[in-house]
């Protein structure tokens, strides 16, 4: 959408919400995610001043993913569970064409590697992995039966392996989209159907939970964002996930780069996190891994096939390798 | 044969200019494109100077799992082979041939051998740590 459809639907909007008609100061779209639109803005609501952020799908027609439609209700069960996330204001309604909510906006910075290296970050990292750990006890337990909403996420099939299903769409991505054969996923792929963890526990998982989808500052976490893989699952999933390779951004800790394994296991089950599983937290970061190898591969695909001509597209196919370097020791390490 | 410059020395070349001009007087997309450029073309000089090497070794090594195969004479010609031998050696563990036992130690320290060498391209920094 242009500014001025965004600039008017929103004043109609917050009018309707808070009864002010609003003074914008400064209505801008935020780069990033391909998959939605960001709009940051400040408005004089009446003597309160709302630094606020507005996500819409970016096009109108299109049915929106389940974690879309629901991403207002996410944030705010996840802010009543006590986890670290922006606070959200107003679910959208039939003002824009297109699905949308406004939340608060939340000061910070994401990238992982300032938070790795910058200087002024020394606290920020010391209490990050312990506020990361707490935040996804948190969510984890987000009750179900609490949240009838939240059915239309996508779960794993009754019975099943949670994994299986995750670990058969990355290795029909990679069958469709790799031009080339890469032996090391194939070792990957075959370790991870002959160790298909079946657990009991079905939680709601963030579905992205890495450096880069963390807001951060001096003081620590202030937001974790990008809820538009959320879905039912093995709780172990987010754990893994946050310990793979390339959101270590470089730092010598495997989660997030910053902390280690047995305190962040601890912070989690102190704060009524499910039991760890320390063997399912292998499976799932080497699924991760493997994952992001799909992807780089993916990413690589739209420089090939015209879609994104650029030296960086370009560039990434050249990263595979770090994963499969990855995979090898992972699987060494899981004893082969 | 070229006069020269060298390919190398003309790789050389163009990445000097990303790096003292291109990054130096820009900003943004322009800049952080122009530090991509300039490692990718980093990254080509390393790799025209290892990739005899690199092919001959993973050719060996494939030898040794596969069976021996004369080495096609080109290098052109040896992309696609290596390609159609990685072919053969994913199916081959996709069948669950190296599920276990000594094909799978062979297989897997033939590939950490692989995989090193394009790292040595690719990402040198994370090669000199193992």
């Amino acid at each position: 959408m242009d500014t001025a459809t965004v600039e008017a639907g929103l004043r109609k909007f917050l009018h309707k919400n808070t009864g002010h008609d609003p003074a914008f100061a400064g209505l801008a779209r935020l780069s990033g995610g391909a998959g939605r639109e960001t709009w940051t803005f400040d408005a004089q609501l009446g003597d309160e001043k709302l630094e606020g952020i507005f996500r819409c799908d970016p096009v109108a027609g299109i049915e929106s993913s389940a974690p879309r439609i629901l991403e207002f209700h996410l944030l705010k069960a996840a802010m009543d569970a006590g986890a670290i996330v922006p606070e959200p204001l107003w679910d959208g309604d039939e003002t824009f064409p297109v699905k949308f909510f406004v939340m608060r906006r939340v000061p910070g910075e994401a990238l992982g590697g300032r938070l790795i290296r910058g200087e002024q970050y020394a606290h920020a990292r010391e209490i990050i992995p312990t506020q990361l750990a707490q935040s996804l006890a948190r969510i984890h337990r987000i009750d179900r039966a609490e949240h009838p909403e939240f059915e239309i996420l996508p779960a794993p099939v009754e019975g099943a392996s949670p994994a299986r299903h995750e670990v058969e769409n990355y290795e029909r991505i990679f069958r469709e989209v790799s031009p080339d054969p890469h032996p090391v996923f194939e070792l990957a792929f075959r370790w991870l159907y002959q160790h298909l963890p079946n657990p009991p526990e079905r939680v709601l998982v963030h579905g992205d939970y890495r450096l880069g989808n963390f807001l951060y500052g001096e003081d620590g976490l202030r937001g974790i964002i990008d809820w538009e893989l959320a879905h039912w699952g093995d709780p172990m999933e987010d754990i893994g996930w946050l310990a793979v390779k390339s959101w270590r951004f470089g730092g010598d800790k495997p989660m997030a780069g910053i902390g280690d394994y047995e305190p962040f296991f601890a912070d989690y089950e102190a704060a009524g996190g499910c039991p760890v599983d320390r063997d399912r937290v292998r499976f799932w970061e080497l699924f991760g891994n493997l994952k992001w190898g799909v992807i780089t591969i993916t990413q690589a695909a739209n420089y090939f096939f015209g879609r994104n001509k650029t030296v960086e597209m370009a560039s990434i196919g050249r990263r595979t390798a770090e994963t499969e370097w990855e995979l090898l020791r992972l699987l060494e390490q899981a004893g082969i | 044969m070229q006069d020269r410059p060298t390919i190398d020395e003309l790789l050389e070349a163009v990445a000097g200019y990303l790096r003292d001009d291109v990054m130096v007087n820009t900003t943004g997309r322009t800049n952080f494109h122009g530090r991509v450029a300039m490692n990718a073309v980093e990254m080509l000089r390393r790799e025209i100077s290892t990739i005899e090497d690199h092919y001959a070794r993973e050719w060996d090594g494939l030898d040794h799992l596969l069976g021996v195969e004369p080495m096609p004479p080109y290098l052109a010609a040896m992309r696609e082979s290596l390609l159609a031998r990685n072919r053969s050696l994913s199916t081959r563990i996709r069948e669950g041939d190296a599920d276990s036992g000594d094909f799978r130690h062979q297989v897997v320290n033939h590939l950490r051998k692989v995989i090193h060498d394009k790292l040595v391209v690719s990402n040198p920094a994370l090669a000199a740590e193992g």
